[in-house]
This record gives structure tokens, C-alpha cells and sequence, in this order.
């Protein structure tokens, strides 16, 4: 069965509180999840008191002051920090989303920070993503085409055709998405989860891209597509305002109308 | 403990290549569900009352007899496709999915070859 209650090894204990230094200006305060696998110890979560005056106005800029200034123990993924490398998705607040396009006032009270819900963690925020990569290159993610392309230029597309794949391939694989959806929870070993879902959709509308069917018959499976329930969570949650709802939607049709 | 490649257990055993027989069956019997429920309250509304010869002789109106027999029908087959996805989601034990998908087919058709056999009487017999 599905289980309910994380394993005693997993439930979150009391961690330490880090209190502002005297003189700190507007104090906000972060909850953050800790866990250090090495320690043998249950996860815990420890509070950071920041003086927000004197720090960026994102999420990140605090967890990178932490870290700076208060707890260099403090674990945690970020590049690029302008939300286009999907390396700081966290769930902040209750949400998953980016931490670096998150700002701190939006949110009342605590900021509450986890990694990503459900995924194994490796340490502090950051989670183990080798199954939902794995995901990723299972729908082959590259042009597929038997038509060699034109000797002297590349393959044309017109501008109508291009619009159909500018938003699913703005997807920057953060992994907010699938990690917000509970059917990706529950069956993540065999569900492909929106975001991989998302990726199959944007090579099955390209207009150069010849194989439509194969792609089709790859995601034709009660596991891998039908385990979406259009929950819906993972259009809610997308930081980049995509919507791989609607695309699992539009794949749902198109194999629907390959057979009427 | 596996050495098995990440890709080769997401590739697993393949795509079952079905899923879009079930998803659309389940939207179909949806619409389905939709005419026929308006079509039973709004005749159970309109009967003068709900005694038990009212009923019967309700039931026993050729064109109610099929209705009700395509509703319960429907209403079964409707139930067993969202049972299933149930088990799917949440069973992940082999040998008690399998029982349990086993189970919920058996009780479905019963429950539909009941309810048909039940109004078939009914009406027949009155």
C-alpha cells in the first residue's frame, strides 16, 4: 500500500534556533529543513533569524546570507539565481517554486523552507533527481527525422509552427512541477511525471520532427501518461508560468484521435 | 540493491501501448451518466409517489425497464474503471494488486447482472 506516514527514520524533529545578532534591523524569520545523512540522525529544522534589511529581497539571497554569515553547514543547489536554471527549486511556503525568484515579503510570516516533496533527499535542500532525469532522456528529447535536412541551411519552420513549441520549451526542468503532483508520488517509479510529459509534448507539436507516432506509442501506457488525473497541481506550481496540465491534456487527444 | 541503469528501470517493461481504451470508456460513460441520472430523478420526481406499487409499476414501463437497465449498466462499468485507477494508484504490493483488481471486476459485473436481472423480473413479471 501507499504509505501515509514517512518512515521513523524521516519524521521531522526540533532543530536549532540561530537568533539575530544585537542591533539587526526588520528580523524574518526561516525555517529550514536539515538533514545530514552522515550523521545518522532524523531530519530537523532549524530557524534563522535575518536581519532583511541588510539582504537581497529573494528567498535565496537570505539562504545565501545564512549560509555566508550565520551556518555554512546550510546545504543547498543555485547557479544561476535570475530563474533560468531550475537549480534552486525548493518548496517555500508551502509551495514548490524557485527560491532565487521567490521574494521574501510575499511571504506572511515564517518562511518555511523543504526540498521538493517526496524525492529522496541527499542532504539539507537538496534532493535526488537521477530518476526524474532518467525520465527526461526516456522521451528522447532530440529531433527525430528521416527527411536529411537541406544541404545548405537549417530545417525551415514557419512562424506558426514555431509558436506551438516556444512555451513547453521554455521548460527549464526544475522538477517543481512533478514533484508537486501527488500521482507523481504515489508512482514515480512508472508515472513520467508533467515535466517529462511536458518535454514529450514539445517534440510531438514540432513540425520538423517526424516521429509523432513512435513518441505516441512510447507514452501510450496506463503508467507512464494515464496515471495524470489532471490534478492540476503542476500548472499551479510551474515558476515559469507554463502549463504541462494542458499539455498531457492535448497529448490524451492526440491519441485519442489517431484511432477515430 | 540494483546496478540496474537509471534510464534502463524508467524504460522497465516497455509501454503497455493501452491506456487510451480505458480513459476514453471513462469519459464516454461519464456523458453517458449524465443523461441517464437526469433521466432517473427527474422520474423519480415526477411519480406520484414513492410506494412500492408506484415503483413497480414504474419499473415496469418497457422504455423505464431499459433505461434502468442501460443506467445500472453504465453506473457499474463507470465505477469499475474508477476502482481500478483506485487500486492502480494506491496498491503497489503484486500480489494483492492483483486480488483486489480481481475482486473489484468480479463485484462489478455482479452488481450489474443483479441490478439488470432485478428489473428484468420486475418488469417482465408485472
Amino acid at each position: 500500500m501507499a504509505e501515509f506516514r514517512l518512515p521513523p527514520n524521516s519524521r521531522i524533529k526540533k532543530g536549532k534556533h540561530f537568533a539575530a545578532p544585537a542591533g539587526a534591523g526588520t528580523i524574518k524569520r526561516f525555517a529550514v529543513y536539515r538533514y545530514d545523512p552522515d550523521s545518522g540522525q532524523n531530519p530537523r529544522i532549524d530557524t534563522y533569524e535575518v536581519d532583511v534589511d541588510s539582504c537581497g529581497p529573494m528567498v535565496l539571497d537570505a539562504l545565501i546570507k545564512i549560509k555566508n554569515e550565520i551556518d555554512p553547514t546550510l546545504t543547498f543547489r543555485r547557479s544561476c539565481r535570475e530563474g533560468i536554471c531550475g537549480s534552486c527549486a525548493m518548496n517555500i511556503d508551502g509551495g514548490n517554486t524557485l527560491a532565487c525568484t521567490r521574494a521574501i515579503d510575499v511571504v506572511k510570516g515564517d518562511v518555511r523552507i523543504y526540498p521538493l516533496p517526496h524525492m529522496p533527499v541527499v542532504k539539507d535542500l537538496v534532493p535526488d533527481l537521477t530518476n526524474f532525469y532518467a525520465q527526461y532522456a526516456s522521451i528522447k528529447p532530440w529531433l527525430q527525422a528521416r527527411t536529411p535536412p537541406p544541404p545548405d541551411r537549417e530545417r525551415l519552420q514557419s512562424k506558426e509552427d514555431q509558436e506551438l513549441i516556444n512555451e513547453p520549451a521554455a521548460c527549464i526542468l526544475c522538477a517543481c512541477c512533478s514533484t508537486s503532483c501527488p500521482s507523481y508520488w504515489w508512482n514515480s517509479d512508472r508515472y513520467l511525471g508533467p515535466a517529462a510529459l511536458l518535454a514529450a509534448y514539445r517534440w510531438l507539436v514540432d513540425s520538423r520532427d517526424e516521429a509523432t507516432g513512435e513518441r505516441l506509442d512510447q507514452l501510450e501506457d496506463p503508467f507512464r501518461l494515464y496515471r495524470c488525473h489532471t490534478i492540476m497541481n503542476c500548472t499551479q506550481a510551474c515558476p515559469k508560468e507554463l502549463n504541462p496540465a494542458k499539455a498531457i491534456a492535448e497529448t490524451k487527444k492526440m491519441l485519442a484521435e489517431r484511432r477515430h | 540493491m540494483s546496478l540496474r541503469s537509471p534510464l534502463g528501470r524508467v524504460l522497465g517493461l516497455g509501454s503497455a501501448k493501452e491506456g487510451t481504451d480505458h480513459w476514453w470508456g471513462q469519459r464516454v460513460s461519464a456523458v453517458a451518466l449524465i443523461i441517464l441520472g437526469s433521466w432517473f430523478v427527474y422520474s423519480l420526481l415526477r411519480l406520484d409517489s414513492l410506494t412500492y406499487l408506484d415503483v413497480i409499476r414504474f419499473i415496469g414501463v418497457p422504455l423505464n425497464a431499459v433505461l434502468l437497465s442501460l443506467l445500472s449498466m453504465t453506473l457499474a462499468y463507470h465505477s469499475y474503471l474508477g476502482v481500478q485507477v483506485v487500486i492502480e494508484d494506491y496498491v503497489h504490493a503484486p500480489g494483492t494488486k492483483v486480488v483486489s483488481l480481481l475482486l473489484s471486476r468480479f463485484a462489478h459485473v455482479f452488481v450489474a447482472i443483479a441490478a439488470v436481472y432485478a428489473i428484468l423480473v420486475i418488469g417482465i413479471g408485472s
